[in-house]
Formats: structure tokens, C-alpha cells, sequence
């Protein structure tokens, strides 16, 4: 049988299709976004994109409830977003199988923080499987779904960058088609009010100690013994990293990484000469294990912070490193390649006036947050989806003297996913801080996605677009505007304007992402007014940069905004091919 | 068993760098070989760095590439050919394109683009640490090709020349996994690059 070389994402999905998975939901979030993008290809699947990861996850509820397979995926932060249904889910249990994606991301490729997600599984009593590689990660969300509806409870998988975005062969099946189980009313299972929940309770303790008890005949748990002078407990990537870092070893892998098998456990520890764990992130193995009373070394050796690559493990644990860098001349710095806002980006005039304006500017999570970074350096606080208009309503609340200077800025997608209940309480508790909504009509940060402005599903299906504008005024906020932000005074007149309102006020910055513009543009270019002061290099626009005494525009990377021009004091840059006088 | 054969690809976003590793796994996995890949691309589409890792061999367990392992590295600017330098092994072979992308940092003046690049990697192949150093004019090359974006395909052709794979194999996965219309650039692209040197 062929194989085909398949993203770790991507062998998720196609899984939860063989798996014959009806529902899923996600919100966008690297590294787990793209599993719903795949999903989205296969006819049979109802695959949508929510609004929030907690919506994602009742529909996956609702979805299981009625007799059918569900996924849902997120990224590691989402879980926080979903916990309130997770935590309940867990004593309903399930109908169909539901399988809770979560893709964690050690060392913070593309994160606000690396909290680790198997605390979740702990915290939830739920399963959680962890795959090494593609393969696995197929075969992982069928037996996910398996024990799901086996032991009537969610089930938990958790990828990470290194899973989901690392490709390795995989051998594909077919479809299995699950039959709908038969929905039938049990409200002493599904309605948790406290009688019936105390005795869900007590179901979840029981449903604990039998899964802990198939964790140790599990096929997905097993003990690979080689040399038995070095054992090592692992799961997950850190699996693929010992194997490759120490290939003597013996391994016990764990396939299920809550709750772990006891006994499965002291067999590995009793036959080998020196345990040790080796897992990124939190103790979360080793401290289970020593609670059994097993010695066993882990964080004594690694960090708890990062990913765990097999140099450092083959160091730590064999006392010599697998490779040591090739010796460079150290004369010569390296400079970083940091993400900046696209050329023609309509996040960048704004930032540039509320620097301008030296505004507080409580910020929100999206490409938007690059305009923290200099030359812009516009951001005063950045913590998680949704928190800039609820943090700025604080910000107001706890020093009076920065009443007036607020602006709360957030992007299209956080508006939907978790900007409206703050927005809500700036009204309700009568704050005046200004809200821009950074309307690029799309998700651009992970990828381009569907929200619900923008007028299409995941699938591309065509449905109804939620304005911005109307819902705004709808939660009570009387001054609300729509400026276009390629226009420098009205953004500044609409700024400054707003910001000092006594009440509650809204900006709709309404641009298409400059990646989704396709429209043609006259390219700008620099004439022989420059006088090299630099106030155009303050937008931060890669096109731009100084060459010798003057100014350049790169003609390949220039996508005719024409801020630059805007923000010239000598009206030194103009259309390409037009004379000077002309240009205005 | 058949050693692993490590292979680092950085450039910056928009290069084609996570196309060409698609390529070159293409005709790894048409010649039986096990493999893995892993790609960073975050934020790539902002401008930053992107960074993937071919590994291939009879059985591959990591898909990370660690400083001092990589056999080769194929980077598609001059500054990310010696970001990703430390990373070859000793005796290792450097590919990469003479273009100049400027990061934000140098743009806006707060750090200076390395200079004498080039030389100071030619320095350490006649010091015997590095193995061998092939520099091109990729973007250039491309571009009289027909197709300019085609500059890391014609990065490939230079590296395929090394690798253990004839070049007829790289051709028909072209064919594979390039849309008809670019397809003829991007074949003279990479004969361009496998026949530089
Ligand atoms: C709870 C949570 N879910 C998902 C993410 C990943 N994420 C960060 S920003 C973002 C979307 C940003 O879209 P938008 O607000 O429209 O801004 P844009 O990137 O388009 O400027 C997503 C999905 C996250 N950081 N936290």
C-alpha cells in the first residue's frame, strides 16, 4: 500500500474522516488551524468555523448529544476560551465519540504563552492521547473516538508544532461509516443541576479508575526494551527525540498520556537500571510518577520551559551531545528577521497616529499586535483574545487621569470571537474609552480565514455578513464611525475626536488585508524633494528603506497605500511615473 | 541501515522555501526512503524568517536538524545563509542565493546588514570546515528563466546536483506539484541551478 507524506494537521483530519466524523468545529489557532481547513474538503463532514473555541466545543456537545462522531480543535490557549463546557462535558459523557484537538506550541512559535494542555486532561478527568508522528496522529483519533464512546466520556488529543506542522508518511484507509446512535432524551445525564450532578461526579471518579485500568493493557502504551542500564519514560515528540538521541534506551511510550498505567509503569521502572522522563513543558509524567514512589529524574536534567531537542537529551542523559556547531567567525552579528506588518497593511497608518497622538493604547491579539513593535511601538498591553476593550474599561477605572487617552484596539475576528461582552460592559458600566475595530474583513494572522463578517463558511458556502456598525450601536454605543484608514486626517481628525468623548465610541477601520487586495495600485516612489528626514521610515513599511542620503521604495514590494506620501512633510513622494505637482 | 541525511532550508517569507521542500520530499519519497519534514512559518507571511527541515534515511525519528548536524543548508538570501550557518556539520555543503533582503532592523537603521558574507563563508571552506560553498545569482537566473519566483527552484537544481538523485527525478515531481502554466520556467529554473556548477 502506498504512503502519502502528510502534515501532522492533516493526518488528523483525514483520521477523523476515516473515523466517519460528521461534526466539526474549530476557531483558527496555529498550529492547529489547517485540520480544519482539511476537513472542510470531505463532503461528509459538517465542518464549520466558529466564532470562539467555546462555541466550537458546544457544538461538538450538541452534535455528539445527538448520536454523531464529533472533532474539535484548537490551539492551546483555546482550551481556555472552552473550559467552561469541557469541564461539564466530562460528567454528561458523550453519545457519538467527541475528540477534543488540542495543539500545544513549546518554545512559542506562534503563541502568548506555553501552558501545557495536559493539565487540562487532569483537570477535566478526561482521557488524552498523545501522538509521535503523522501516522499516529491518524490512527490516534480513531482510537480516540473508539474510547470516547467506549468509556462514554470525551477524549483529548494533543499535538504540538512539531506534530502538526512536520510531515511524515502515512498509509491511508477508507471511511468507516458509523451509524448515528439513537438519540434519546436523558435529562438526569445531560441536565447538570446539582442532584444530577453529584452523581455525574461520582461516574466520572468511577470512569477514571476503569480507564486507568485499560491504560495498562492499551496497545497505544508500550515498553520497548533494549538496554536496560537507561530507561525512559516519554510520550508525544519527546518519544521521536529519545529515540533518535539515545537509540539504545529502553522506552516505555506512552500513547495515553492521562491517566497513566501504574503497574505498566513499575514493570519499566523495576527493569531497568536508571529512570528517567523526558517531556517538554511541565513535570506532568514525572511528578505522577514519583507520587507512586518511583525515583525517577527529569527537571533535574531539562528545562521547563521550551521544546527538548535530542542534543540536549543525548548530552544530559548519555553525557555527550549528538553534534556541536560549526565554528563561525563571532565578529559578526546576526541580525533577527522579526514579522512586520505587510507592505500596504491598513493596521500600520493607525498605529502610526496613536503614536502620534501618544495615546494608551490597550491592545488585542492578531497581525494587529506587531504594531508593539518599533518603529511603531504603539501598544501598551497585549494578554489574550478579547481582553483589549475589557483591560481598557480598567485601565479607566483604575486611574482617572487616563480617562480620555484610552483607545482599546482589536481585529475583526477577536471583535467576533471575544471583543462584543467587553464592549457590552464599557456601556453597561458606563466607561468612555474609545474601540478601534481594525476591520481587514478577514482572519488574516493565521492564514485568511471566514469570520462572520466576512459573508462566507469555511466551506466557502455563501451566508449572511454580520456589520460591525449595527451591532456596536446594538450594544449601546451611540458614536460609532467608519473611517478608511489609507486616509491619514480622517483617521487622525476621527481619533482624536472620539478618544476625548465622554462616552462610549467606536472607530470601524475599514480596509480589505493588503494580501486580499488585488485590486491595481499606482506604485509610490521618492523624488527629489527628500531631505532624509526619516518621518516616512516611522510607518515601518519593509518597502522602505534608507539608501545613502535619501529614500528608497522598493517598486517589487510597494503596494500603493500611498500612507507614505501622507505622512511626507516635503511632498517628496509621489505616484511613480507622475510629476511632482501633479501628486496631490 | 542507511544514515540519516539532514537537509536545512531557510529563507524569508514568500521565497518559496516551504515549496521547495515539498519538491525535494517529493523525489526522496519516490526513491523508497523514509522521511520527515518539519516547517516554521508562524508569521512568515509577515516578512520574518522560515525555516523547514528534510530529513531522510532508512528509518527517521526526529524531525528537528540541530546546530552542527544539517549536511546541507539551502538558504534563499545571503543574511539567512549565515543565520543558518552554525547549523551544517563540519565538512557540510552551503547552497544559497547572493539576493539581500533587508530585515525591518536594518531598514530602519537600528542594525547594519553583515557585510563580506560570501567571503567569510569562502574562508571557512578553505579552512577544511566547510565542505563546499555554491552562491548564485538565483533571483537573477530565474528571472531570465521567465518565472522569478522560481529563484529557490533554481536553489535545488544547484543542491540536486549533490544529492544522490538524478535530476530527471526532480523534473517529473515538478511536474507533480507545479501548476502547468509555471511549470516550463520552473523546469529551466532548476536546470539552470543543476548545471551552474
Ligand atoms: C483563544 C485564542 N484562540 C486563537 C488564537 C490564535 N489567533 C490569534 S489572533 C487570531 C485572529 C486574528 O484575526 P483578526 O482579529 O481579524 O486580526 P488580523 O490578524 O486579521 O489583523 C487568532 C485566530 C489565540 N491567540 N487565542
Amino acid at each position: 500500500m502506498t504512503k502519502k507524506l502528510l502534515s501532522g494537521n492533516e493526518a488528523i483530519a483525514r483520521g477523523a474522516y476515516e473515523a466517519g466524523v460528521r461534526v466539526a468545529a474549530a476557531y483558527p489557532g496555529t498550529p492547529s488551524t489547517e485540520i480544519l481547513e482539511y476537513l472542510a474538503h470531505y463532503r461528509e463532514v459538517a465542518a464549520q468555523g466558529s466564532s470562539n473555541e467555546k462555541v466550537a466545543v458546544e457544538v461538538g456537545i450538541g452534535a455528539a448529544f445527538a448520536g454523531a462522531r464529533a472533532l474539535v480543535a484548537m490551539k492551546h490557549v483555546g482550551v481556555n476560551v472552552a473550559a467552561d463546557p469541557l469541564m461539564t462535558l466530562s460528567y454528561t459523557g458523550v453519545n457519538g465519540g467527541l475528540v477534543l484537538v488540542v495543539a500545544d506550541d513549546p518554545g512559542m512559535h506562534s503563541s502568548q504563552n506555553e501552558q501545557d494542555s495536559r493539565n487540562y486532561a487532569r483537570f477535566a478527568k478526561v482521557p488524552m492521547l498523545e501522538p509521535s508522528d503523522s501516522q499516529e496522529a491518524k490512527d490516534f483519533v480513531m482510537a480516540a473516538l473508539e474510547m470516547s464512546e467506549e468509556f462514554d466520556t470525551p477524549v483529548m488529543l494533543r499535538s504540538s508544532t512539531r506534530i502538526s506542522h512536520s510531515q511524515s508518511l502515512v498509509t491511508l484507509g477508507k471511511r468507516k461509516e458509523v451509524p448515528l446512535r439513537p438519540y434519546v432524551k436523558d435529562a438526569n445525564k445531560r441536565v447538570m443541576m446539582p442532584a444530577a450532578a453529584r452523581l455525574r461526579h461520582a461516574a466520572v471518579e468511577e470512569r477514571l479508575l476503569r480507564l486507568r485500568e485499560a491504560a495498562e493493557k492499551s496497545p497505544l502504551n508500550r515498553i520497548e526494551w533494549r538496554d536496560r542500564k537507561i530507561g525512559v519514560i516519554c510520550a508525544g515528540i519527546s518519544y521521536r527525540q529519545v529515540r533518535e538521541a539515545l537509540p539504545e534506551a529502553s522506552v516505555l511510550k506512552l500513547g495515553i498520556c492521562y491517566p497513566l498505567p501504574p503497574a505498566l509503569i513499575a514493570e519499566f521502572a523495576a527493569g531497568v537500571d536508571k529512570l528517567y522522563v523526558v517531556e517538554e513543558l511541565d513535570p506532568f509524567l514525572e511528578d505522577q510518577v514519583k507520587a507512586m514512589g518511583i525515583t525517577v529524574t527529569g527537571k533535574a536534567l531539562f528545562p521547563l520551559t521550551g521544546e527538548i531537542h535530542p542534543n540536549r537529551i543525548a548530552a544530559a542523559i548519555a553525557g555527550k551531545p549528538l553534534a556541536t556547531p560549526l565554528p563561525v567567525p563571532e565578529d559578526m552579528p546576526v541580525p533577527a528577521r522579526p514579522p512586520v506588518l505587510c507592505p500596504g497593511c491598513p493596521h500600520r497608518s493607525v498605529f502610526y497616529v496613536l503614536r502620534q497622538q501618544k495615546l494608551l493604547v490597550s491592545g488585542d491579539i492578531g497581525c494587529y499586535t506587531l504594531g508593539a513593535l518599533p518603529p511603531l511601538g504603539a501598544i501598551d498591553s497585549c494578554i489574550c483574545m478579547g481582553a483589549s476593550i475589557s483591560a481598557g474599561l480598567g485601565y479607566e477605572k483604575g486611574n482617572p487621569e487616563l480617562k480620555g487617552k484610552i483607545v482599546s484596539v482589536i481585529g475583526d475576528s477577536t471583535f467576533f470571537h471575544s471583543g462584543m461582552t467587553g464592549l457590552m460592559d464599557v456601556v453597561y458600566n458606563r466607561g468612555s474609552t474609545l474601540t478601534i475595530i481594525l476591520d481587514n474583513r478577514t482572519t488574516a494572522m493565521t492564514g485568511h480565514q471566514h469570520n462572520p463578517g466576512t459573508g462566507y463558511t469555511l466551506k466557502g458556502d455563501p451566508t449572511t455578513t454580520l456589520e460591525l456598525a449595527p451591532i456596536c450601536r446594538a450594544l449601546g454605543v451611540r458614536r460609532v464611525r467608519e473611517v478608511d484608514p489609507y486616509d491619514i486626517k480622517a483617521l487622525q481628525a476621527a481619533i482624536k475626536e472620539e478618544a476625548a468623548a465622554d462616552e462610549p465610541s467606536v472607530i470601524i477601520s475599514r480596509r480589505a488585508c493588503a494580501l486580499l487586495d488585488k485590486s491595481a495600485k499606482p506604485l509610490y516612489e521618492i523624488n527629489d524633494n527628500c531631505r532624509n528626514c526619516g518621518a516616512c521610515l516611522r510607518l515601518g513599511c519593509p518597502a522602505m528603506a534608507r539608501e545613502g542620503d535619501s529614500v528608497t521604495i522598493d517598486p517589487a514590494l510597494c503596494a500603493g497605500c500611498g500612507v507614505c506620501a501622507q505622512v511626507c512633510n516635503f511632498n517628496a513622494i509621489g505616484k511613480a511615473g507622475v510629476a511632482n505637482d501633479e501628486n496631490n | 541501515m542507511t544514515k540519516t541525511t539532514s537537509i536545512l532550508m531557510g529563507g524569508v517569507g514568500g521565497q518559496g522555501i516551504v515549496l521547495a521542500s515539498r519538491l525535494l520530499a517529493h523525489v526522496i519519497q519516490a526513491h523508497g526512503y523514509d522521511l520527515k519534514i518539519s516547517e516554521i512559518h508562524g508569521m512568515a507571511q509577515r516578512g520574518g524568517s522560515v525555516l523547514t527541515y528534510v530529513r531522510f534515511g532508512s528509518e527517521v525519528h526526529s524531525p528537528l536538524i540541530e546546530a552542527g548536524q544539517a549536511d546541507y543548508v539551502l538558504a534563499g538570501e545571503k543574511l539567512e545563509a549565515w543565520r543558518w550557518l552554525p547549523y551544517l556539520r563540519r565538512g557540510g555543503t552551503m547552497v544559497c542565493s547572493t539576493q539581500e533582503i533587508k530585515p525591518l532592523p536594518v531598514i530602519t537603521g537600528a542594525e547594519r546588514y553583515p557585510e563580506k558574507i560570501l567571503a567569510k563563508m569562502q574562508a571557512l571552506v578553505d579552512d577544511g570546515l566547510l565542505g563546499g560553498l555554491y552562491a548564485i545569482p538565483a533571483l537573477e537566473m530565474a528571472a531570465s528563466c521567465g518565472e522569478p519566483k522560481a529563484a529557490t527552484v533554481a536553489l535545488v537544481g544547484v543542491l540536486a546536483a549533490r544529492l544522490e538523485f538524478p535530476g530527471e527525478s526532480y523534473l517529473q515531481a515538478l511536474a507533480d506539484i507545479v501548476p502547468a502554466r509555471f511549470l516550463e520556467a520552473n523546469k529551466k529554473a532548476f536546470l539552470a541551478g543543476y548545471n551552474y556548477f
